[in-house]
């Protein structure tokens, strides 16, 4: 019998209790919130129990939400189980001002990178991660360029002169 | 023992100092794009190596936070732009996910054809690659010119060659003309003979093998760890292929392999591709034949508050142009959710994460890219290895500098 989201969602519960929360299925796929300090032990346990065995890292990335007070960063992990060909979304929130949560690279060799990636353009202090640092900016950035105070330029702004950036203007 | 001795300090200019840093890339004309990688060389044995990416950054994922949607389809053509359609149906169906949309079947076995053109055209670039890698050029030039015929389909269906932009959330923007199935059909007529000629080519050639077996291997399980999805992961002997697992556009009407692998090297990857491009044919030949028994002149399904209408009836139809306005000025109700939509690129599991507020941009979007990935074990798999392997295994991972950076 394959594993269904029912299932997914009453282990879960059975064995962390209140610290996972907030399941819904949007567009079909499992998603819940944990509590921050439980992240690595919920994606152990789902990788190591004979049921779930969700034993594929399939991406890790972040969403800022500044509207949320104390849980401005969301921390957005997809796993994938291949036996039954399942996917969960896990998500953990941490404020901004001290964003940290544990590696997982201990458990996926992928989580390496990704939380590189996630750290750099979020700030996530992910914590036991053996070479934290940027990955596609540069070295020298002091900012986290993907969160949401550092909108891009408003497509239709009117306020300055377009001939001095090449665009319109007078011949 | 050499690596027991890479760590002992020795006085400066002593015969015993063994290993030097060479920096191989980031413009290398053999590293296939803009990738950097600091190798630690005892004479011509990597003994560790680090790679550095970011040199191609364009923040793609912050620049599709101020587009509309449609706006965004431009950017995932300069992800990996070997194979640009597939990014872009791949954006397309997560879009079409969000919103709802159904399609019509032979809107999506035209579709088929295009991604599976597509992956054609990404294995046929590695492999010859692969073999202008290893010192046989005669391989590359045979198949380049197939590439150009795909190229010249791209171009009678959508107007473009590298960066296709093609299709459209719900279709395509027009339907496929009588000269892009002739193309079509003279690549299928063609395309065989020529494929079956270039396996006799490096197939069983003795310094081919010599150069690519046992060359950047990976076991099953440290490839799934690493995340490694697509032909790579199929070299080492997981089954796994978006479209089986989890089918989109109607690949469950299809009848197809996915070839397997057992080691993992470099060797592998080159058969698993190959195996793939036979596999794309049958597809597509699939394809066609079911396309004939459905009505013509359909080809994108009837959502005109979503589908961008074709220029000719923006220009003649009052109701075109408005839809035509409302779409690109982003005014069209967009549902709030959060999508992850995964499709088969050429070189593995390509993922779009979304989510939407409502408004007329996502509010975030995540590609899933699978160069980035690889690339990470590339250190490890070069370790030990000789320096001209080094370009072997890259080039066999299929690494992309434009989906790496994104």
């Amino acid at each position: 019998m394959s594993l269904t989201n029912e299932r997914i969602q009453q282990r879960l519960t059975e064995k962390f209790g209140d610290v996972v929360s907030g399941f819904e299925e949007p567009y079909g796929m499992l998603t819940f919130t944990a509590q921050r300090d439980f992240n690595l032990k919920i994606m152990q346990f789902l990788f190591d129990d004979e049921e779930l065995r969700f034993q594929f890292l399939t991406d890790i990335t972040a969403v800022h939400y500044p509207e949320r007070k104390n849980e401005e960063l969301a921390v957005v992990y997809h796993l994938h189980n291949f036996q039954d060909n399942v996917r969960v979304r896990l998500k953990v929130f941490a404020p901004v001002a001290a964003p940290k949560v544990f590696t997982a690279s201990k458990l996926f060799l992928s989580a390496n990178w990704m939380e590189r990636e996630t750290y750099d353009f979020f700030g996530i202090d992910f914590v036991g991660h053996p070479n934290l640092k940027r990955i596609l900016n540069v070295d020298e950035m002091t900012y986290f360029p993907m969160r949401k105070e550092f909108p891009l330029e408003d497509s239709m702004r009117t306020d300055k002169d377009d001939e001095m950036f090449g665009r319109g203007g007078n011949i | 023992m050499q690596d027991q001795k890479q760590h002992i300090k020795l006085p400066e200019g002593s015969i015993e100092k063994t290993t030097q840093t060479l920096n191989l890339g980031p413009t290398h004309p053999a590293t296939h794009g803009v990738f950097q990688n600091i190798l630690e060389i005892d004479g011509e044995r990597i003994v560790s190596a680090e790679s550095t990416v970011g040199y191609i950054h364009r923040a793609f994922e912050k620049i599709a936070e101020r587009r509309p949607y449609y706006q965004i389809t431009p950017l995932t053509d300069r992800l990996n732009y070997c194979s640009s359609p597939i990014n872009n149906m791949g954006w397309h169906l997560t879009v079409e996910k969000l919103l709802g949309i159904e399609l019509p079947k032979r809107v999506d076995y035209m579709r088929v054809i295009i991604m599976e053109l597509a992956r054609i055209a990404d294995h046929l670039i590695c492999n010859s690659v692969i073999g202008v890698d290893t010192g046989a050029l005669t391989g590359f030039v045979y198949l380049m010119t197939y590439r150009e015929l795909i190229y010249e389909i791209y171009e009678e269906i959508c107007g473009s060659r590298l960066t296709t932009n093609i299709g459209r959330v719900g279709g395509f923007e027009r339907n496929f003309t009588p000269a892009a199935w002739a193309k079509l059909d003279r690549f299928m007529a063609e395309y065989p003979a020529v494929l079956k000629e270039f396996e006799t080519l490096l197939t069983r050639n003795r310094i081919f093998i010599d150069r690519t077996s046992g060359v950047g291997g990976i076991d099953a399980q440290r490839a799934m760890s690493y995340g490694f999805t697509g032909p790579n992961l199929r070299a080492a002997g997981i089954d796994y292929d978006v479209r089986v697992a989890n089918p989109y556009s109607s690949y469950q009407d299809f009848d197809f392999n996915v070839p397997v692998g057992t080691t993992g090297d470099c060797y592998d990857r080159y058969l698993v591709r190959n195996a793939e491009m036979w596999e794309s044919l049958s597809i597509i030949r699939q394809a066609m034949e079911k396309i004939k028994g459905l009505p013509e002149d359909v080809y994108h399904a009837d959502v005109p508050e979503f589908y961008l209408p074709p220029k000719q009836d923006v220009y003649t139809k009052m109701e075109a142009l408005i839809y035509h306005f409302k779409i690109v000025m982003g005014e069209t109700d967009i549902p709030k959710g959060e999508v992850y939509n995964a499709v088969e690129g050429a070189n593995g599991e390509l993922g779009f994460y979304l989510i939407s507020d409502g408004g007329r941009s996502p509010y975030r979007l995540h590609f899933r890219r699978p160069c980035f990935i690889y690339y990470q074990a590339y250190a490890e798999l070069v370790q030990g290895a000789m320096l001209s392997d080094a370009i072997i295994c890259m080039s066999s991972l299929n690494l992309i500098a434009g989906e790496l950076d994104a």
